[in-house]
């Protein structure tokens, strides 16, 4: 058995002349959390039906465990998924909720029940199985939702902007649950949300997606210190975006220079907010200066454009129309093109 | 296929198969039997569902099967040549029986499963399975029928082009003239027909619309009663209303009389015709634009009123400026609905015409009695579904581009405007000749039964017609039904019974497909379900004489051909049904029933049922009611041995026996509310019982 529990290899979804998913590939690995991160109507959920079998490709092959399914339908395949809405069955009690995959499988009733308790128990839902979903708060359904689609072990788990129906303050410890699971049954994951921070949060590798293709993959810390493109720098975290010209080891805009190594040419650096220092006097204007509690963000006017800045408030006060100077080290800055 | 006959024959066991036939003379079954065992063979070998071979072969088998099916006909060859290489061919072939029919069926699910295979339905079998064999039954009960109609129109029977009688009988004069107009005789019967249909559509919108601004939009104290009256045509077969005109206003009617000593003239014949006509069909109609109209008054968000009001609009400019406009197109909706009602009603023309001929009696007159002329009926059926089509495409076309409704989903908070205090009076002044009309008909069908002869102002009570249409007797041999009109009575019953159920679950199942699925051809197939329902009955009746009284599918004078006709005509109001259930719950259900391993069938059984169960209701009384109040398709259908109910009244009218009309419709009526109480009861105490057991224990297994 190969270690790859999701391949996709360039698969394209049409729906009618508008194409969702344009000619994807990548692959994930057993025991992996994947996410699936972009702006809205980028294809994010479309990739996650794409796996589960609600969908199937116009072209390319999905390939579940190294089986191609792709034209096998949902009912055919081992996944779970927990839909942004629950999606519980509102006739059913939770009890009959979380056993309906295993009964309808073919199970033993009295086995799959015992089975349900033993996954309601796990998540903390022992005492509700004969309450009606409309009897459970927001965050019980959301566990109800995610014991329904471990229950049978599915090779593939999968959510859909799952933590969108939950409040703020819930967001936080619900997604640190859903990792804890995760984690303990082994599970390979796939997440699906537009919401950066999360996806930085619960991740082991962010596909970061961009109109229907894939703008890059990698660890959270790989997108974040070394974004591939512009897009990418700028959709996770906050990014200055600075055009100018590499000239034999230096990056030029204005009247900044940095170093920076690569092939002379116009190019595109990144650089992040909480990475460039200030200093009292210099050639550049603080045009405004917001308190935001952790940090204090200033917006800097210099000759190379308006550039962000985020400094934690140990540090003194710029005050709005003071002059700075900006330092940036070297390692700090990304070519993004 | 092998095994099970192929003809119908007398039973279903006592022909031959296709293969003993095959060699027994008929050799052209035998192509047939060597590509179902290929079939057969193909499919024991892995992986087949995904190559060229299976469906090469399913697909020749489906031609040949047809083909067969068509070449062949009842007293010899249809296509000359096939003698030369088939000799027995020139003795003919009877209707498909089991074996042919299985052997489709098995083809069609061949079919769906290899689509399935290539991602059809999202590979989803049952779907596609049910996709597949609907649409070849809409094709074989509603497409083929038309086509085969159609073609009788420029086919002679001998099988040459007739295309000159064609333009002869299209451009009769009888058809066209306009000699009314010119007070020189009478018009030509499509003329009558749209003459009628543009006045019933008028006069009925117009009461429907005072209706409606009485119920939505005045205090008016007997909204309650009107709304009840309303829905008192849906249970009335549509010429019992007729019947009761002409108890009221033929020339021996009651009315009729007291006018007659009043003021002291000769009883005439006057109702019969175009007014008698109008009058049922606007009592029939009214009901239904109103239901219309109120929907669009109720959806007219009423701030838009308060605030032409508080711009210091007098009521009747904030009406003529802002309701008005806003109620256009629902009044289009409504006239057309009830032109399109008019057009295919065939009941009331019939008991009310006199000599005024409209299509659909001229159809039905073309093709029953002496004078059979199935080219003709073809040719005036082809012009009245135009029509129909032509009235249908405009509805479509108004109600897809307008959207006149202005609910915003947020709760209206403005009151409605009121109506002006004339239109109010005038509204008035329209509805309250109508309830009393509604009414006195209403105690004629009512009270008519029970004396002895209300045709003739004979009004001793009397239990007679009943004893006639209903006597029975408790004997030694048990239960024995004596009366003339239990044979109709219980074919209705089993018809009826038989057909809702059916029906609901092809227009629920529909429904589901096309809110649900997705497949190549969707737009069209809802297009083609919807088509289904525009066709008026009297078309759909003999299009079915002239399809299916011939092999390979001959099925005249059986029960099967009543049922099937009713699911076609009616699976259009529960996929209707159905599809507003769906909208309203959340898609995803489905899909997390189907990604926990549940395929189409469960996911339907499980989820979807049990959440629109309402609708199931609907879908279910609905066909239940048409079935047993419908006329006009069914009555080129019934036979001696299977007559309904409907028919058979229609027969007594036609013979002058109003009061056993009168008192079968009735019964007809009642037995009709029993049902539904019954259908609510049983799908009521379903649903509870369903709770509980799901309480208790895992959800429901197969039952
Ligand atoms: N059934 C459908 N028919 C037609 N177009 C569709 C359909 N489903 C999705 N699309 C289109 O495909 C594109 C991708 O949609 P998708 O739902 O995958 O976006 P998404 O990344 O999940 O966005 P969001 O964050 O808003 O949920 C969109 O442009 C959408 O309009
Ligand atoms: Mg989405």
């Amino acid at each position: 058995m190969s270690d790859t529990a999701i391949e996709f290899v360039n698969v394209i979804k049409r729906y009618g002349s508008a194409v969702a998913v344009d000619d994807i590939s990548f692959s994930i690995a057993k025991g992996e959390l994947v996410t699936f991160l972009g702006p809205s109507g980028c294809g994010k959920t479309t990739s996650l039906r794409l796996i589960a079998g609600l969908e199937l490709p116009s072209e390319g092959q999905v390939l579940i465990g190294g089986r191609d399914v792709s034209r096998d339908p949902a009912s055919e395949r081992n996944v779970g998924m927990v839909f942004q809405s629950y999606a519980l069955f509102p006739h059913m009690n939770v009890l009959d909720n979380v056993s309906y995959g295993p009964v309808i499988r073919g199970g033993n009733k009295a086995e799959a029940q015992a089975k349900a308790r033993e996954i309601l128990e796990q998540v903390g839902l022992a005492g509700l199985q004969a309450r009606l979903p409309s009897e459970l708060s927001g965050g019980q359904q959301q566990r109800v939702a995610v014991a329904r689609a471990i229950v049978q072990q599915p090779e593939v788990l999968l959510f859909d902007e799952p933590l969108s129906n939950v409040d703020a303050k819930l967001r936080r410890k619900v997604r640190a649950e859903i990792r804890d699971l995760q984690r303990r049954f082994g599970l390979t994951a796939v997440y699906v949300t537009h919401d950066q921070e999360e996806a930085l949060a619960v991740s082991d590798r962010i596909v970061v997606m961009q109109a229907g293709r894939i703008a890059q993959i990698g660890t959270p810390q790989d997108l974040y210190d070394r974004p591939a493109t512009p897009f990418v720098a700028d959709f996770i975290g906050d990014a200055n975006l600075i055009d100018g010209t590499v000239r034999g080891g230096h990056f030029r805009a204005a009247d900044l220079e940095l170093v920076l190594a690569g092939d002379d040419g116009p190019a595109t650096v990144s650089i992040r907010p909480e990475r460039i220092t200030l200093q009292t006097g210099g050639p550049s204007k603080v045009l405004s200066a917001t308190y935001l509690g952790s940090r204090t963000e200033y917006v800097i006017e210099t000759g190379a454009g308006e550039l962000l800045v985020s400094r934690p408030i140990s540090e003194p006060a710029m005050p709005s129309g003071s002059a700075v100077s900006l330092h940036i080290a070297p390692g700090d800055l990304t070519r993004v093109r | 296929m092998i095994v099970l006959p192929w003809y119908r024959q007398d039973g279903l066991f006592s022909g031959a198969s296709a293969l003993f036939q095959g060699f027994g003379g008929n050799a052209w079954l035998l192509p047939g039997v060597v590509l179902a065992l290929a079939s057969a063979g193909l499919s024991l070998q892995p992986g087949w569902r995904k190559g060229t071979a299976a469906m090469v072969l399913v697909v020749a088998s489906m031609a040949l099967l047809v083909g067969q099916g068509f070449a062949v006909g009842l007293n010899g060859p249809n296509w000359p040549g096939i003698v030369a290489h088939f000799p027995a061919a020139a003795e003919g072939q009877t209707g498909l029986g089991w074996g042919g029919f299985i052997a489709g069926l098995a083809l069609l699910g061949l079919l769906s499963e290899l689509l399935a295979a290539r991602g059809f339905c999202r590979g989803e079998r049952f779907a596609s399975g049910a996709v597949v064999i609907i649409v070849a039954l809409l094709v074989l009960f509603v497409f083929f029928p038309i086509l085969k109609l159609g073609s009788a129109a420029f086919i002679s029977p001998d099988g040459g082009f007739a295309l000159v009688e064609f333009w002869g009988r299209l451009s009769a004069p009888e058809l066209w003239r306009l000699n009314c107009f010119q007070g020189t005789g009478r018009c030509g019967v499509v003329i009558n027909t749209v003459i009628l249909g543009t006045l019933a559509a008028l006069l009925s919108t117009l009461l429907g619309l005072a209706l409606a601004m009485l119920v939505a939009r005045t205090n008016f104290r007997l909204k309650r009663t009107l709304r009840a009256i309303s829905i008192l045509p849906i249970i009335t077969p549509p010429f019992v209303v007729g019947v009761a005109i002409i108890v009221l206003f033929g020339r021996t009617g009651v009315l009729t009389q007291l006018g007659a000593d009043i003021f002291d003239v000769r009883p005439t014949r006057w109702v019969y015709g175009l007014p008698g006509i109008l009058m049922a069909q606007v009592l029939a109609f009214a009901p239904v634009t109103f239901l219309v109209l109120l929907g669009t008054l109720e959806a007219i968000n009423p701030t838009l009123e308060e605030a032409s009001t508080t711009l210091g609009a007098r009521p009747m400019k904030t009406f003529r400026t802002v309701t008005w406009p806003l109620l256009r197109p629902g009044l289009a909706a409504a006239f057309l609905l009830a032109f399109i009602e008019s057009l295919a009603d065939f009941g009331n023309p019939l008991v009310l015409g006199g000599g005024y001929e409209v299509l659909s009696t001229k159809i039905f007159f073309a093709v029953v009695g002496a004078r059979y002329d199935l080219g003709n009926a073809a040719t005036l059926a082809m012009i009245l579904l135009s029509l129909t089509l032509v009235a249908f495409w405009l509805q479509m076309r108004w109600l897809g581009n307008k959207s006149y409704v202005t609910v915003t989903g947020k709760s209206d908070a403005g009151l409605a405007a009121p109506v002006p205090q004339v239109i109010k009076v005038a509204a008035i002044a329209l509805i309250v000749p109508w309830v009393a009309f509604t009414i006195g008909v209403y105690l004629i069908v009512v009270g008519g039964g029970f004396v002895t002869d209300v045709g003739r102002l004979d009004l001793s009570p009397t239990f007679s017609h009943i004893v006639t249409a209903f006597s029975f007797e408790f004997g030694e041999n048990g239960l024995r039904l004596y009366g003339s009109a239990w044979d109709s009575m219980i074919t209705t019953l089993w018809v009826s019974a038989i057909a809702a159920p059916l029906t609901t679950v092809i227009g629920i199942l529909t429904a589901w497909l096309v809110a649900r699925q997705d497949f190549a051809g969707k737009k069209a197939f809802e297009f083609g379900t919807m088509l289904s329902f525009a066709i008026p009955g009297t078309v759909v009746g003999v299009s079915y004489v002239a399809a299916f009284n011939v092999p390979p599918v001959d099925i005249t004078g059986t029960m099967a051909i009543l049922v099937i006709c009713f699911m076609f005509r009616n699976m259009p109001v529960g996929m209707r049904a159905g599809m507003a259930a769906l909208s309203q719950i959340d898609r995803s259900m489905e899909e997390a029933s189907q990604t926990m391993g549940a395929g189409g069938l469960a996911t339907l059984r499980n989820v979807v049922l049990p959440l629109i169960r309402p609708a199931i209701f609907t879908a279910l009384v609905y066909s239940f009611v048409t079935a047993m109040t419908a006329v006009s398709a069914v009555i080129f259908l019934v036979s001696a041995r299977h007559n309904m109910a409907t028919a058979y009244i229609m027969g007594r009218v036609e013979n002058g026996e109003y009061a056993l009309a009168i008192a079968y419709s009735a019964v007809l009526m009642l037995v009709m509310i029993v049902c539904v109480v019954l259908i609510q009861f049983v799908v009521g105490q379903r649903r509870l019982g369903r709770r509980k057991e799901l309480q208790g224990a895992g959800p429901a297994p197969a039952e």
